[in-house]
């Protein structure tokens, strides 16, 4: 039932997990390098994987947060809704750069997340 | 008001290029322009990945790049993972852990980059 690539696809997810609950860092940070270095996808696959992943975990996320009242509504509608115009067009536009390039933009944006986790 | 539209339009872009939720980019909106508090910006920042996760997911189904059966595996493990996180950093060193944390990634992106 529970073959390798089962199991390695479980790791990720709780690494990808444990890494956000600790840090506040999204699970993206964390799922798709070990995805992409250690599962063999190639970077669409691991970065498109990666947010079908999200979609989950921030959904029982929020459900929770919203428990606890601390959602903002109107606020989260007004950064959400132009966000999901800009994820159509960060889809779009990926599957037109070659797939290095999205290692690297990658690479830089977990330099820049270093920086600000050391700067905290 | 612009600005935060802008914002969350540029952190969607950034989630769909990148496979990442976008709260690097939301959470500051939230707490500079719109004015929340950091914790009720951690809070709704999750409430606007839901849709930006969902339909970027829908778009690279759409493009062939997803088996959602990866996902769900993925998805399902990370919110128990999650729960634990959150223990954890209520037990241990949270300083020095980040601080290691900052440092696998580094090391981590070399890894990408020379790959």
């Amino acid at each position: 039932m529970l073959g390798g690539r089962s199991l390695k696809l479980a790791v990720v997810g709780t690494a990808g997990g444990v890494f956000s609950g600790l840090f506040g860092v999204g699970g993206g940070a964390v799922m798709v390098p070990l995805m992409v270095l250690w599962l063999d996808f190639d970077e669409r696959r691991a970065t498109a994987t990666s947010l079908g992943a999200i979609a989950l975990i921030a959904g029982a996320g929020a459900a929770l947060q919203g428990a606890y009242g601390n959602v903002h509504v109107a606020e989260g509608l007004l950064v959400g809704v132009p966000a999901v115009g800009g994820v159509v067009f960060g889809t779009w536009l990926q599957q037109r750069v070659p797939e290095r390039a999205v290692s690297l933009l990658f690479a830089a944006l977990l330099v820049t997340t270093a920086a600000l986790l050391a700067a905290r | 008001m612009i600005g935060a539209l802008a914002i969350g339009f540029a952190a969607g872009a950034v989630a769909g290029m990148l496979g990442v939720g976008g709260g690097t980019l939301f959470v500051p909106a939230l707490v500079l322009l719109l004015g929340l508090a950091h914790v009720e910006a951690e809070a709704t920042s999750l409430l606007a990945i839901v849709p930006v996760a969902l339909v970027g997911a829908w778009r690279q189904y759409g493009y062939g790049n997803l088996r959602p059966r990866d996902a769900l595996v993925i998805g399902l493990l990370a919110i128990p993972g999650a729960v634990a996180g959150v223990a954890l950093a209520n037990v241990l060193p949270e300083r020095a852990l980040r601080l290691g944390f900052a440092g696998l990634l580094l090391v981590v992106a070399v890894g990408l980059v020379r790959r």
